[in-house]
């Protein structure tokens, strides 16, 4: 089962819920972070990383010996990559998107391969927890190529956590699809409602069963919750402000090592959306 | 004219509340929301929409099944997997690069533009505010933040307003690169944890990176004073200039519940003064001087 963990405003506690729950069930359980512009997961949970790979995306690179500067190729790509000018081939690999148009369509076969860094992805372990994160690379601007990396490593016989970016465009949607169930973190307020409606709307996009929990509970008002109400979509957890909590938190440490009473209630958080996609898938 | 864009790397550490604040403050300012796929400035600026546009960016291969012979070609070639078994394409997996379009023999592949989104020119009670909805898991973040600044300036210009305060994206790709090139100055609002130092350290490197010259302030600061001093040191450390603390207040939430400011909600609170001094710091320290 994959649980995909997300929200549509930042900070709202995706990071907290996902590492307390992870740590809270131990073995047989993966911890994904495609929060790749910002992996924040791994400073909660202090992983032995045993394995660091480079993750590059092809991009192309023209053989002038071979060019006849037909142009076919600037015509071909969607994304201004790579245009003739004059009488040499100009790729811009940062915007290439990799669809290897110019090199299917080049008729003199002058273009080939190379990689263009999209950052690396480091793998460990926290005793029974298995760990996997992407680190996008400073001044790469696509994540969603690595974020499908970093997702390659999910293992069907492993109950699979996914730690989503904010936002609810294409970053979000690869860090979602095909999960079982997403988990939408939020918060009482006028923000935290607004970029739930968005989350909602994109969960519902991809047609995939959803609850919420609620951090810093008592902080806003009940807009949330009414909206839950009339939406349908089950509150699994409620997690109230304490200043205890916040100040772990600033320090690296997780809810269920201040507070090991709160691992019972993360075990909870698991059971009820296990039965849930239980149910909807029989 | 300028232009200050307050990120943060990190999400909710309090951009969009402190850009409203400075809103209050600031004179002859253009307000731009570039954090187009979850906005949120709207919900406090409460704008009156005069102009919407829509946003037409990227297009989409569609399959006609009439003129389809099931040939495979397209399938071979997209290297997203967005074309099933049965010949359709997944909208939402297909990444808009023409390809199966340009190869397909039947030249049964359409290759329509997208709308994948909306803008807006409006006028708010701090001036005017360009903003933008990007359609809910749509692509093409990036140009859209391009667009909304391009058009935030243009308003600003029009109206003979010298400064444009952009609420930006979090993290640290496309949305947040589109909205720094060409920026006068970069605000980061930084929060006292782990996951907030380690979030500033990259979007400053960022910010380096595309030569934006940044600053630095530290929110809910007395939540881990150890942890905020040192975001402080790295700063310094880097030329990104700190401009203060703010404590951790109720009063921005209080305020972001009622649709205000935390001026228009409570101006002698702790939260506010702490904003008004590290405004006053932004504007003479760094603004006058890019």
């Amino acid at each position: 089962m994959i649980i995909s963990i997300a929200s549509g405003k930042g900070g709202t506690g995706k990071t907290t819920v996902a590492t307390n729950m992870a740590v809270s069930l131990g073995g047989d359980v993966q911890l994904l972070d495609c929060d790749v512009e910002e992996p924040n997961a791994y400073l909660f949970i202090h992983p032995v990383i045993n394995e660091v790979k480079t993750i590059t995306t092809p991009v192309p690179e023209v053989d002038m010996e071979k060019c006849n500067l037909c142009g076919k190729c600037g015509e071909i790509c969607q994304f201004k990559a790579i245009v003739v000018i004059g009488k040499t081939v100009l790729p811009f690999p940062e915007m290439c998107h990799s669809c290897g148009g110019c090199m299917e369509v080049c008729p003199e076969k002058a273009i080939t391969e190379t990689g263009r860094e999209l950052g690396v992805i480091e793998r460990g372990r926290r005793n029974g927890l298995e760990f996997v994160h992407g680190k996008l690379r400073v001044g790469e601007a696509m994540s969603p190529p690595l974020i499908r990396k970093v997702r390659e490593y999910a293992r069907p016989d492993m109950l699979t956590i996914i730690d989503a970016p904010p936002g609810t465009s294409c970053p979000v949607i690869a860090s979602m699809k095909g999960a079982d169930f997403v988990l939408l973190v939020t918060e009482p307020t006028p923000f935290g409602l607004n970029d739930l409606k968005l989350a909602v709307g994109a969960v519902n996009i991809l047609g995939i069963p959803c609850g919420l929990v609620i951090n810093r509970s008592d902080m806003g008002d009940d807009k949330v919750k009414i909206y839950a109400e009339k939406e349908n979509l089950p509150i699994l957890m409620e997690i109230p402000f304490d200043r205890k909590i916040a100040e772990a938190y600033s320090r690296g440490e997780m809810i269920v090592e201040v507070m090991p009473e709160w691992k019972e209630k993360f075990l909870k958080l698991y059971h009820q959306i296990e039965e849930i996609s239980f149910h909807k898938n029989h | 004219m300028k232009e200050l864009v307050v990120i943060s790397g990190k999400g909710g550490t309090g951009k969009t509340s402190l850009l409203a604040a400075f809103a209050s403050l600031a004179k002859g300012k253009a307000l731009c929301d570039a954090d187009v796929d979850a906005a949120d400035l709207h919900l406090i600026m409460d704008p009156r929409v005069e102009e919407r546009h829509d946003f037409e960016s990227g297009h989409e291969a569609v399959i006609i099944r009439d003129m389809c012979t099931q040939c495979g070609l397209c399938r071979e070639l997209c290297r997203w997997n967005a074309i099933n078994e049965d010949f359709i394409v997944d909208p939402i997996v297909c990444e808009g690069c023409g390809v199966c379009h340009y190869f397909c023999p039947e030249k049964a592949i359409e290759f329509p533009l997208k709308t994948c989104g909306e803008w807006y020119l409006s006028e708010t009670r701090f001036g005017p505010m360009a903003h933008a909805r990007l359609g809910i898991a749509e692509e093409n973040s990036g140009k859209l933040v391009s667009l909304i600044r391009k058009e935030g300036k243009k308003l600003a210009e029009k109206k003979n307003l010298d400064l444009l305060l952009t609420d930006g994206p979090p993290g640290i790709g496309c949305p947040v690169i589109a909205s720094l090139g060409g920026a006068t100055a970069t605000l980061i609002v930084a929060e006292p944890t782990v996951s907030g130092k380690h979030d500033m350290e990259r979007v400053a490197e960022l910010a380096a990176f595309f030569k934006v010259p940044a600053m630095v302030c530290v929110n809910k600061f007395d939540l881990n004073p150890d942890m905020g001093q040192a975001i402080e040191a790295f700063a310094r450390e880097r030329n990104v200039a700190v401009m203060g603390r703010i404590p951790f207040d109720p009063v921005f939430t209080k305020a972001m519940v009622q649709g205000k400011t935390i001026f228009e909600f409570d101006d002698h609170s702790e939260g506010s003064r702490a904003v008004k001094d590290i405004w006053e710091k932004i504007v003479t320290a760094q603004l006058n001087r890019l």
